[in-house]
């Protein structure tokens, strides 16, 4: 008999503690999947973040780390200088990342660093109950931002991937979305993409997954998916906003 | 005998470091730790090492972590606003049961406070430092010698057991230029089965890690990380005795403040007090048992250090309260003068006259 679809081999047997209808689980296996194709799990190492993803220590079967919130990428700065043949991935949420992380996250932009990050972002602070995050949308309603987040007080959400890609400094950023079946195809794509660029040497990868939340947005996990439609994609367009080997081979 | 070359302080660390085996560094500037760092740029890239400099003292020492987590030797270096910074990945990495080398050539405080010499930070240094239960082993060079000897040390106690070591400078020691013979220097590297290196798919995955959701399992984890300490505290107590078989005085300095308590002991010694010195080289391990020692034959305990008195409260916790023990301290950067541990010693002995 053919095996038409298997779980990944760097994914673990382990069940996934998400909440139902969160979408980390799918962009785990798409992690898992880019690390099978490129037959890489022996040589790679993960960091993960503080956060809803903070035990994905225990659902990838490459080794693993855990890192201060927000500090991933300065820990994947130090794995990857100290074996720079192994491949290193860090995964992290919108608070970490793009909140308490971001100047490590910048900086390790800027530097080049020849690193993978997988940038779940679903717009609010999960493992804590539902705070406003970086990424929160102007009034949405959240534990901190209970009537709504007033963009006056609070500000604006920010735009990782616009800002990083005005950078000289990193290889690849792009955004994509987990909503539906064609937009979860070409995550996947991107994701291996990301990592197939550190493999070559090419140098910093972000990809950004606009990601849901059901719990804390107070949806079901498909009136979710419609919000990461209706709400989210607008504010946060999919698409890649870098790609310095491409322009670079049109130029030439 | 090997030869002698005539190096600053801060140099001296990092040339013992990297003689050490050490092959990573991340820092971020500040004063007066800057030509350590300056040291490790020139030479890291020319060995195949690693040079970095971080965007903060947060990033630095998470950087840190992660080399630590793959089981290579790793410092960074700072002064004690930037050590304060380096707190929560001190944490993490104590946290995570990993090795690594912390400097801290203190500066005076609190806040950003100044850039002249200080000790101030010997309780930060000393009772862990960050959140949580931990200790650091706590090495005090109190010459240039010395801050290649304990860099060496600490790579290798870190290793044995496990646990973030720090050298604990001072400005003055930093600067400070002496000759200093390096040749002895040898890395004493030990296997890490516990490192993330990649499984090479021929074994389970290594975790680097300081999460315990279940407490019974992180009381545990806790328990097993002070039996560690324990066997620090019974083997790896280092301290100098100085002048200490027939003394009624008892000075007790580390660092800068050691050789100013030293001068100190001379002088009173010609004058014909009998003083002595117990200079700790730990200080995490405290060399209790050797204050204990001393408790029963001297009259006094003075503890001489460049801050408003913290290493007394270990002095006091081991002498157990059976003779007085006083301070004699400048702070903010401020250096005392032998004169004035001098004086204060002739006026307990005048005292009890």
């Amino acid at each position: 008999m053919a095996v038409v679809y298997e779980k990944p081999h760097a994914l673990s047997d382990l069940e996934l503690h998400y909440c139902p209808g969160c979408t980390h689980g799918i962009i785990h296996k798409l992690v898992a999947q880019a690390i099978d194709a490129l037959g890489i799990e022996g040589k790679t190492i993960g960091v993960a973040p503080v956060g809803c993803a903070v035990m994905a220590y225990n659902y990838f079967n490459c080794d693993m780390a855990e890192a201060a919130h927000g500090r991933a990428p300065a820990m994947a700065t130090g794995i990857k200088r100290s074996l720079p043949d192994r491949i290193v991935f860090t995964y992290q949420g919108d608070g970490d990342l793009a909140s308490i992380g971001m100047a490590e996250t910048v900086h390790a932009a800027t530097r080049n660093e020849n690193i993978t990050v997988i940038f779940v972002n679903n717009a609010i602070y999960g493992m804590t109950g539902g705070q406003m995050a970086p990424t929160s949308l102007p009034g949405q309603v959240t534990q901190t931002s209970p009537y709504g987040r007033d963009v006056k007080t609070a500000g604006y959400p920010v735009r990782v991937s616009e800002m990083l890609s005005t950078l000289t400094g990193p290889e690849y950023i792009e955004r994509v979305a987990v909503n539906n079946v064609k937009n979860i195809r070409n995550a996947k794509r991107a994701i291996e993409k990301a990592f197939r660029n550190q493999m070559e040497g090419k140098g910093f990868s972000l990809i950004e997954v606009i990601s849901s939340c059901p719990t804390n947005w107070g949806l079901s996990p498909e009136e979710a998916l419609k919000w990461v439609d209706e709400k989210m994609i607008p504010y946060y367009p999919l698409g890649v906003y870098k790609d310095r080997s491409a322009s670079e081979a049109k130029e030439a | 005998m090997s030869e002698k070359v005539l190096m600053k302080g801060n140099e001296a660390i990092a040339e013992a470091a990297i003689r050490s085996g050490c092959r990573h560094y991340f820092g971020y500037p500040i004063t007066p730790q800057t030509e350590l760092a300056a040291y490790m740029a020139k030479v890291m890239p020319k060995i195949g090492g690693t040079f970095l400099q971080a965007e903060s003292e947060v990033a630095a020492i998470n950087m840190v972590y992660g080399v630590a987590g793959t089981g290579k030797r790793v410092m960074t270096s700072s002064s004690s606003p930037g050590v304060s910074l380096k707190q929560e990945g001190i944490s993490y990495i104590a946290g995570s049961d990993l090795p690594a080398v912390i400097v801290n050539v203190q500066r005076g405080g609190p806040g950003l406070g100044g850039i002249q010499p200080s000790q101030s930070d010997y309780f930060q240094a000393t009772k862990g430092g960050g959140h949580g239960d931990y200790h650091l082993i706590v090495l005090t060079p109190a010459s240039v010698q010395e801050m290649a000897d304990l860099t060496a040390l600490a790579f290798d106690l870190a290793d044995k057991y496990r646990m973030p070591a720090m050298i604990m400078a001072d400005g003055t020691i930093g600067q400070m230029m002496e000759p200093v013979s390096l040749n002895e220097i040898e890395p004493h590297p030990v296997e890490k089965p516990w490192a993330i290196t990649g499984t090479g798919m021929a074994r389970k995955h290594n975790i680097i890690n300081s999460l315990y959701l279940d407490p019974a399992t992180l009381e545990q984890k806790n328990f097993e990380r002070f039996g560690r300490y324990k066997e620090v505290e019974a083997n790896e107590v280092r301290y100098e005795s100085f002048m200490m078989d027939d003394a009624d005085y008892c000075l007790v300095a580390f660092g800068i403040a050691a050789r100013i308590a030293k001068n100190a002991v001379a002088a009173l010694r010609e004058a014909g007090i009998k003083a002595g010195l117990i200079r700790p080289i730990t200080v995490w391990p405290f060399p209790k048992e050797a204050i204990a020692e001393a408790a029963d034959r001297v009259k006094a305990f003075v503890s001489v250090e460049l801050s408003m008195g913290q290493m007394i409260e270990d002095v006091k916790l081991a002498e157990g309260c059976r003779k007085p023990v006083y301070l004699c301290n400048r702070t903010g950067g401020m250096i005392p003068e032998p004169e004035q541990v001098i004086a204060l010693v002739k006026s307990l002995e005048g005292g009890e006259n």
